[in-house]
Parts: structure tokens; sequence; C-alpha cells
């Protein structure tokens, strides 16, 4: 296989699995906190992209920079608000019940969310990709790249990895979430508030979502199916590193991103199935994820 | 002689720093109610689900008239004729007593049909004798949820016996159960395994029914079987009592 | 199953006569009836499966077996009969129920409904890029196939589904009664109870689980057969995620203790999206998002949980 090629892939699933990560990481955080499967996950993916484009092609007139921090503010936005909504109102009367039902509540959630999008944004793609012009292009082997898909976009993932992993290992925030997660009742035991810590988690697990959506609204037009692809393909990640795994998302993301980049340039049909077969054979033979601890059975 | 049914030998397990199971030599006899006492945490639950199968031994081996079972699932060993009762209840809590029953014997009988309604299933009347041996026939119908537990016990003791086992292993089958009604529970479960010719194995705290009902005694501590004899011999000596008895 | 009190069964019989008599009496409605069976047909196999307390969410992988088999007879051999195609699309189906099932009843719980989804994800994805055999996101047309070696007119050919479904759908649902009435069908439901139990009376709950998946396997790929030949087109959609999260939608909706659910189920959803898509503008996932969530919260027996007066004692929800 060319060199060139590989290269080229490389460059291309990099890009993708930065943002495939950010989606992956909040839907695994919420997992691994909640045991929810936050099948709204997409749609808040969705949301982030669409609230992007909205703010970014509003203050484009003002100064094209401020699309950057606009970005960021979507993105919270959605998270917070929108997140902090469903947690409380929707999420919150259903813990204790069968985990199917939350399930399904977010499943509903989303089939709301995905609906609203149409009435508020309509079905025509938009456009919006001026943070994507502002960045220099950068050409590798004769190829050019924009220098916010090769180099913003997995910096930003890393730095998120970083944040992340110093956020739950380092602060007492996090050691709260982390106290939760392992045992709830302990942790309830000991004072700490768990409702609160899963609204926290929650938000920041949207947030995240639409972090991946507004830095993706720059690349792609932005269309209704968005968060639907979104949402199955980042719980594939998640579910092949293993629900709750932070650090193991980012590698799942990246190997991924890699094979279907590699798919693209080698059998273009296979780009859809690639991380899907991945998912198969992972849980066939480790159905906790490759990064997943197994459960022991009591007796 | 009789038979040797059940035969263990030198069974180890540890589960961390914890010695469960230190070289279990035993054999359980045709015929016999072996009680199984000791202070809790010594293995006599360890050693029942190693005799079962839910455990794998680390070390050491278990048979079944001659044959190895050490490594057999529990689905397997009960089919072979050894059935279990568990020190808590294990039933089909969202269905009625007779369900549950009517159950074990579908699974006895191997008749698996797909069609054929489970409660009309020939072995009905026999099932419901069985619920009347121990006692539960009024609460055929109810939800196995609602019983107490001494009920529940019962009902799960009912269970194992409707598998027609030859070796039946009792986890603290009167705990649960009210006092006045223990002896009551225990003779009409004697006579049952007796007319069955079902033996048993029964791990039990409550003394006066190991002098009542056991043929043989075992008494574990720490992973090891300290004392096997016969009640008399067990329950008067002097270790036994200081250890397991608390005299 | 749960013994039916009078106001269930009152239900039933007025549905049944209702699925007999609307489409006489409003013939575009023919189609709308024949859809919400066929669909109720397949989520009886998810209420199979939610009875060991396992949920599927990759069961539009069978139905849309059961489809492709149908366009891909068309495709690739011929014009094809009814009567055919009700043969081969479960067939196929069962078998990769079967195949799939050997894997899947090792497992429980989350792992069970992810395993799901992705075999049909893989599926999904080969239908949608797989181009040159399947004509991609656009689908294949599926024209009407006669029955029996008669061809009918398009106004008569939706009676025809209609009943035929109909008749299809008190066969399999007096089947699966029958099913879960059995030794069985009880087994199965023992699975969610106390599996371990169960071991320990000596039945192997994976094969007992096998039984279920594949019936379910059979009943998702007949479902698929009647949509495909209603609809006349088999498109990837019927093998996406959503659809098979349509499907657990339904169950949980029309309630997952009875047969008759599933179809309730499966009216109330196709209504809503029909009145919806003609009324309000399209509005139809943002009420049943609603309508779920109520269902949900209030009531979690669903539809049929609501007709009930109490729930009978000691029962789980």
């Amino acid at each position: 296989m060319d060199s060139t090629i590989a290269v080229l892939a490389v460059l291309d699933g990099l890009s993708y699995a930065a943002l495939v990560f950010l989606v992956s990481v909040g839907l695994s955080l919420i997992f691994g906190v909640l045991r929810v499967v936050n099948v709204a996950h997409g749609s808040l993916y969705a949301y982030g992209a669409y609230a992007a484009a909205t703010i970014s092609l509003a203050v484009t007139p003002i100064s094209p920079w401020l699309t950057f921090p606009a970005l960021l503010i979507a993105s919270v936005l959605v998270g917070v608000v929108i997140g902090g909504l469903i947690e409380r109102f929707l999420l919150r009367p259903v813990y204790g019940r069968e985990e199917v039902l939350q399930l399904l509540i977010t499943f509903a959630v989303f089939m709301i969310m995905d609906n609203l999008q149409r009435l508020i944004w309509g079905v025509q793609p938009i456009f919006a990709a001026e943070p994507l012009r502002l960045l220099p292009n950068i050409t590798v082997l004769g190829v050019a790249y924009t220098s916010y898909q090769v180099l913003l976009l997995p910096l930003l993932a890393a730095l998120t990895l970083v944040g992340l992993r110093y956020f739950l290992r380092y602060t007492l925030s996090g050691a709260v979430i982390l106290a939760v997660t392992e045992d709830r009742e302990a942790a309830t035991a000991i004072g700490i508030d768990a409702r609160r810590v899963f609204l926290v988690t929650f938000m920041i697990g949207a947030s995240l979502a639409a972090l991946g959506g507004a830095l993706a609204s720059p690349t792609t037009s932005l269309v209704p199916g968005m968060g639907t692809d979104m949402i199955v393909l980042s719980f594939a990640v998640a579910a092949t590193a293993g629900l709750g795994q932070i650090e193991g998302a980012a590698v799942t993301a990246l190997m991924i991103g890699l094979a279907r980049a590699f798919a693209i340039y080698i059998q273009p049909e296979f780009e859809v199935l690639v991380p899907y077969l991945i998912m198969v054979i992972v849980l066939l033979v480790r159905p906790m994820g490759l990064f997943g601890v197994s459960h022991v059975r009591k007796i | 002689m009789s038979r040797v049914l059940i035969s263990a030998r030198g069974l180890k397990i540890r589960f961390g720093g914890v010695i469960a199971a230190d070289g279990i030599d035993l054999d359980v006899l045709e015929g016999e109610n072996l009680a199984i006492i000791g202070p809790n945490g010594a293995g006599k639950t360890t050693f029942l689900n190693m005799a079962t199968g839910y455990l794998r031994p680390q070390a050491g081996t278990v048979s079944f008239l001659g044959q190895d079972i050490t490594a057999l699932p529990p689905r397997v060993i009960t089919k072979l004729g050894i059935a279990r009762a568990f020190q808590i209840p294990q039933l089909f809590l969202d269905r009625t007593v007779i369900e549950n029953i009517m159950i074990a014997s579908a699974a006895q009988t191997g008749q698996l049909s797909g069609l054929r309604s489970l409660l009309d299933l020939p072995e009905r009347a026999e099932m419901e004798d069985l619920l009347d041996l121990v006692g539960v026939k009024a609460f055929a119908h109810r939800t196995a949820f609602e019983l107490p537990e001494g009920q529940r016990k019962l009902v799960d003791i009912a269970l194992a016996l409707a598998l027609k086992p030859q070796v039946l292993l009792m986890d603290e089958p009167t705990s649960g159960v009210a006092s006045s009604e223990k002896l009551g529970l225990m003779d009409i479960l004697t006579t049952a395994l007796t007319k069955r010719k079902v033996s048993s194995v029964f791990v039990e705290h409550d003394m006066d029914m190991v002098e009542r009902y056991a043929t043989r005694v075992a008494v574990w501590s720490s992973g090891k079987i300290q004392m096997i004899g016969t009640p008399q011999d067990v329950l008067n000596d002097a270790d036994v009592r200081a250890q397991v008895i608390g005299i | 199953m749960v013994k039916q009190l009078s106001l269930p069964r009152m239900a039933i019989a007025v549905a049944v006569i209702a699925a007999i008599i609307l489409p006489m009496l409003m013939p575009s409605w023919a189609t709308l009836i024949t859809l919400i069976l066929a669909k109720g047909i397949v989520v009886l196999g998810i209420i199979i499966l939610l009875q060991a307390g396992q949920v599927s969410f990759g069961h539009a992988m069978f139905f849309g077996i059961g489809a492709y088999a149908v366009a891909f007879w068309g495709k690739y051999v011929g014009p094809g009969d009814l009567l055919l195609f009700l043969v081969i699309g479960p067939v196929l189906s069962t078998i990769f129920g079967l195949a799939i099932g050997l894997f899947m009843v090792r497992y429980r719980e989350i792992f069970f409904g992810m395993l799901n989804l992705a075999f049909s994800m893989v599926l999904w994805s080969l239908l949608e890029k797989m181009y040159h055999y399947t004509n991609g996101a656009d689908g294949i047309r599926v024209p009407r196939p006669t029955l029996a070696g008669i061809a009918f007119t398009p106004e008569t050919f939706q009676y025809v589904m209609v009943y035929l479904t109909l008749a299809l759908v008190l066969i399999t649902s007096f089947a699966v009664q029958r099913y879960l009435d059995s030794p069985l069908g009880h087994m199965l439901r023992a699975i969610k109870s106390n599996e371990t139990r169960l071991e320990y009376l000596g039945v192997s709950a994976r094969k007992v689980l096998l039984i279920g998946y594949v019936i379910s396997a059979f009943l998702g790929g007949l479902g698929g057969v009647l949509v495909a030949v209603t609809q006349q087109i088999a498109t990837p959609e019927f093998a996406y995620w959503t659809k098979s999260g349509e499907f657990v939608f339904i169950a949980i909706l029309g309630g997952t203790t009875s047969a008759f659910g599933a179809f309730a189920g499966a009216a109330v959803f196709e209504f809503v999206r029909f009145l919806a898509a003609a009324k309000l503008a399209n509005a139809w996932q943002l009420i049943l998002g609603i309508v779920l969530i109520v269902i949900i919260m209030y009531a979690p027996g669903g539809l049929i949980g609501l007709l009930k007066r109490k729930q009978p004692l000691g029962e789980k929800p």
C-alpha cells in the first residue's frame, strides 16, 4: 500500500477520531456514572452543531474571529441547559426503575429533539464554515488540509482527554464523581449528594457531545440526520472501548477513526461497516470492551 | 457397607487471603443424613458450592458415584442426581408456588414442550402432593413473592425434591422457620427423604436439630473438617463444644 | 400469561372486529391496518425476549432480512408468489436468528442489547453501501406478488393483504400465547426471575433463551415480508437502529405482558404517525416521544396496564 495514501488516511482518521472521541467520551462518562445509555446524545451533538452554526452566522458580520468563542458558547449552552433539563426532569424521576426504561426515556427525548430540530432549523443543509476558513491551510504530500481539521481538532480532543483525566483524578469534584461511580450507596452514606453528581455529570457529558457537534459544524453541512448517525457510531466506540472507560474511548476512537479512513481509501463501500464490524468482533470476544473490567459474579 | 454417593478429595480454594477450603476429604454415604456444623466463615457453604459446580476448586476433586464432577456446571450436576436447597430461598418470585414446582417437575421429566400448558402436565397431581407434604399446599396459587421466609424455604426444599434427586444438599433448612415449626418441618422432611430414598447433607446451626435428625455430623473449622462422627460423639466432644457450640 | 380480565378480552374482540370491518368501510385504511398488524407481529418477538428480561436493540435486522429476501427474489429471480415469500422470508430470518443466537444467548442485559445492535448495524451498513446488489439507500422495489397463482388488482390486493395479515396475526398470537404458557415459556420467564435457580433445576438457560430468540427472529422476518409487500419496497432503513428502537417503543407502549399489547401499541404508534403527518405538520415524533415519556412515568404497564383495573398482587412491573 502506498505510503502517501497511508499518511493521508492517518490525517483523515485523526480529525474524524477527534470528533468521535468527544461525543463517545461524554456518552461513556454518563453511562459510567448514571448507568444510563443516553440515546439523546446524538441529538445533543446535533444541537451543538446547529447552535454553533446559528451563533457563528450571527457574529460573523461583527468579527469572524468571534466564531471561535461562539463554538464554545454554543456547546456550553446546549450541554448545560438542555442536558440539565433532561437529567433533572426526565431522568431523575425514573432512577431506580429498570434500566431499559431509562434508556427508552432518552430514546423518547431523541425523538422529540430530532423533530424539534427539523422544526427550528428546517431540513435544508446549513453551512457555517467561518472558523475553518480563518485558519491557514497545510499542504501534506500535495494535498491541502485545513489546519482546523488536522491540528486544532486533534489538539482540542487531546486537551479534553487530559483535562478530563486531571479533573477526575486530581480534583475534589472528580473524586466525588468517581466515588459515586464506584459505590453509590457508600458515597451517599458519607454525605455525597448523588443526585447533584448525576446532574453535573450529565451536563458535562452533554456539553462534550455538544462540543463535538460545535467543532464539527464548520467541517460539514448540517443536515437532519447527523445526530442519528452519530449516536450509534459513538455508542459503537464507547461499547467497544468498554462503557465508562475514558482513556479507552480515546484509543478506540483513534482506532476506529483510522480504520474507517483507511477503508475509504481502500474499499469505500466498507467505510460505514468498519466501526460496527469491529464492535461485533470485540463484543463477541470481550463483551466488557477492550478496556473494560469484567464483573465478578457474586454468590 | 453403603454406597458412596459424593466423594470429595483434597478440595482447596481461597479467595484472596481467605482460605475457604484447605484439603477437604469427605464421603457422603447412601441413606445418611449428614449434618455440617461449624462457625460462620468456616467454609460450609463454599463446600456446597464446590460440590454442585457453582465454584471450581483450585485443587482437589469431587466425584459422584465414581464420576468426576469437579469441572461440571450446576446444570449437569443437577441432572446427575444432586439437588440443592439454598440458605436464602431461590425461587421464581413472580410465579405462583404451583408454577414454581411445575417448572421443577418439567425440568425433571425433561419433557420441555413448547405447546402444552405447564399447569396441565400429568405430573400436576404428584406435585400438589409434594406441596402438601411440605405443608405449603394452601399457598399453591399465591406468588412466591407473597410468602414469608419460612414458607419460601419450604417451597425451595420442595423444588429440590421435585427433581427426584439421589442426594439433597440443604443450606440451613430451618433458618427463617419459626421455632415452633422447626421440629414439624424436620420430621416431615426426614420422613419424606427416607421414603423416597434420598440421602441428605444439611448445613445447620441449631444443635437440637442436628442431634435429632443427623445420622452423622461433620465439623467444619477454618476450611478443614475438624471432626466427623455420630451426633453423640461430636456434640459431646470438648473442643467442638468450645469452638462451635460455644459452651 | 397473566389471567386476562374481561375488559382486555372485550378490547381484543373489539379490535379484531374493527380490523375486519374497517377496511370494508374505509378502503384507504386497509394498508394502514396491514402495517399495524405486520409490525405487531415483529413486536410479539420483542415481547417474547422481554419475558426473559432481555431487550434486543437490533431486531430490525430480522425485519430487514425478511424484507430483502422478498426484494432480492424480485430482483434476481423474477416475479414471486406471496405464499412463497411467506416461507422464504421467515425461513431466512430464522436461519440467521439461529446462527447469531448461538452467540447471543451467552450474553445478558446491556451486552445482549448491544450485540444485537451491532449485528443489525453491520447488516444495515452492507445494505446501505453495497449499491451493486442492494441499490443503496433508495432500496429495491417489490412488485405486487400473486397469491397462490392468482394475480390481483391493486384495490383487491389491499384487502387480500389486510385479511391475510389478520389471519397470520391470529395464528401467531395464539401460538405465542400457547408457547408462553408451556414449560418452555415459563422457563423463559424464569431466566428473568432467577436464572441461577433455573440452572440448578438442570435446565440450560441458554437453550431456553435460544428457542425464544429463534422464534422472535422468525416473527421479525415474517413482519418484514408483510411490510415489504405492502409498501412495495425494501430499504436499508428497515434494518436501521431507529427501527429497532421503534419496535421496543411499541412493546413498552402497548404493555409487555400480553400479545395484544403488541398490536395495541402498534395501532397507537401508526395512527399517531398517520394523523400527525396529515394534520400536524409532521410533529409525530414529538407527540410519540411525549406519549412514551408519559407512559413510562405514569403507566408502566403500558396501554394494557391501563385497561386492567389493578395489577395482580406480586406481579413485577
